[in-house]
């Protein structure tokens, strides 16, 4: 067994020298290998992170909302549609939301303005979302003034700033009273953006669901699952176009491995014909092109999925959050949860490090597998 | 003289240790922010929230589960959305199956 182990050892010792004689071209695979990796493992990290924390804080969204529609658009839900709704067997609660959309033109910024149920806000008062403090640079005290839907200034009066833990969530957020929401905008009593529901039998939701629809032909109910499932294709989604922005790289690198571990040079060839002339056996020429390809493809791995790790969730995905924003003025500074573990490191393991050692012991094993002076001729 | 080979172990073994470093601080910061966790609930619960304000420049990006059919094409008839965060916003559950409620 010790024999064996010096054995090797020996051989990883030939095949870092084998490495270094070739340094140019191999620190150059090394730097591609490990940039490949940190993006990978990067676009991994950030949505393995933003789906976990999103499908774990929208379970507690609205078992169901229900939404009127004219002519194919979200429209304004009278109250008299609450009513009918608390008639269906199975539900127990029926409440208005009042949210609507307010463009800021000073700061060219669009915010969702609400008038929350369970929140006291005093009429001409606001709390503000974290991203909007910031981008008007408003604290407790502050006074912001919202133009109404007949074009008076409204000013409202900053009572408090939204927490930035829930950033997230809330960074474009108002909060004003139900009153203030209907001057605002406009809205007379007795209409509401849409309606919450609430059901008894958490397993009756899709049967209350087809329930209104069938009652109030001009709704759409949405359901909680429908919520979950939107954010869980938006992040897949989201990573496969990263990836696919990134797949002229990796298409890129596979050339460059494959012409570096299949296309093996003619100098590789000698020094395999070489080895087999000195008395190496077929197996050792193997163990030491394993050896070599380990050697890049570990250290690549790790040095990747460490810079990926600090990118995410140290630096917060510096390079990865500006295709989340798009043209939004306001975006959340992102606070991600490292819901990361074993797994998903043995996936990137698994993709990235494998193939490329498979890659490189294949040739060899052709060449190998050759007597020493057609190697050496060919 | 050090042997290459050596120098290579005590290099993996940094690189293992630091990735086992990694993975041990992130059990541990989800455990530290589980409070914060708690209290996002907490809000989406209160305030009866639907999405996460990722992108708020159109309202089919900003609340992509409560858009409308139409909202991705709201400038004018056969407009093609001209949001960048609408191209990398996939349109919502609902709106890929269908209006009517599904069963699961």
């Amino acid at each position: 067994m010790a024999r064996r182990l010096h054995k090797q050892r020996y051989l990883l010792d030939f095949a870092l020298s084998s490495l270094w004689r070739r340094k140019g071209k191999n620190l150059a695979l090394l730097g591609v290998y490990s940039l490949l990796v940190f993006v990978l493992a990067s676009v991994l990290f950030f949505t393995q992170a933003l789906k976990r924390e999103a499908a774990l804080v929208l379970a507690a969204s609205p078992e169901l909302i229900v939404q009127k529609l004219a002519a194919g658009r979200h429209d304004l839900i009278p109250a008299a549609y609450a009513e009918r709704l608390r008639e269906i067997r199975g539900v127990s609660r029926v409440s208005g939301r009042l949210w609507g959309y307010y463009y800021d033109a000073r700061v060219r910024a669009n915010y969702t303005v609400m008038a929350p149920e369970e929140v006291a806000v005093p009429e001409q008062a606001v709390l503000v979302g974290a991203g909007i403090a910031r981008g008007r640079h408003l604290s407790r005290g502050s006074t912001l003034t919202f133009q109404g839907y007949d074009g008076t200034p409204r000013a409202f009066q900053v009572r408090g700033v939204l927490s930035p833990e829930s950033e997230l969530l809330t960074a474009d957020l108002v909060l004003m009273a139900a009153a203030d929401v209907r001057r605002l905008f406009g809205l007379a009593e007795g209409l509401y953006t849409d309606l919450t529901v609430a059901v008894n039998n958490p397993r009756e939701v899709a049967t209350v669901a087809a329930k209104i629809q069938e009652l109030l032909p001009d709704t759409r109910p949405i359901l909680r699952d429908e919520i979950r499932r939107t954010y869980e294709a938006a992040f897949d989604w989201r990573a496969g176009i990263l990836l696919s922005v990134f797949s002229g790289a990796l298409l890129a690198f596979l050339i460059f491995a494959w012409d570096k571990a299949a296309g093996l040079s003619a100098e590789e060839r000698r020094e395999i014909g070489i080895l087999k002339a000195m008395g190496w056996e077929t197996g050792e020429v193997l163990q030491l092109k394993f050896w070599e390809g380990a050697v890049v493809s570990l250290t690549a791995f790790f040095m990747g999925t460490l810079a990926a790790y600090l990118h995410v969730f140290v630096a917060a995905a510096p390079l990865l959050a500006p295709v989340l924003q798009g043209w939004s003025v306001l975006y959340p500074r992102f606070r991600l949860t490292p819901f990361i573990g074993l797994f998903e490191v043995a996936i990137l393991f698994f993709f990235t490090v494998v193939p490329y050692t498979a890659a490189t012991i294949v040739p060899t094993w052709r060449a190998a597998g050759l007597e020493p002076d057609q190697v050496m001729r060919s | 003289m050090v042997r290459k080979s050596t120098l290579f172990f005590a290099f993996l073994t940094t690189v293992v240790l630091a990735l086992g470093l990694a993975l041990g601080e992130a059990r541990l910061r989800v455990r530290g922010e589980l409070p914060y966790l708690r209290q996002e609930v907490m809000v989406v619960k209160t305030l009866q929230l639907t999405d996460l304000c990722l992108a708020t420049e159109a309202r089919h990006t900003r609340h992509p589960s409560q858009a409308d059919w139409h909202s991705a094409f709201q400038s004018h008839p056969a407009a093609l959305d001209h949001f960048p965060s609408g191209s990398i916003i996939p349109p919502p559950e609902n709106v890929r199956r269908g209006y009517g409620p599904q069963a699961p």
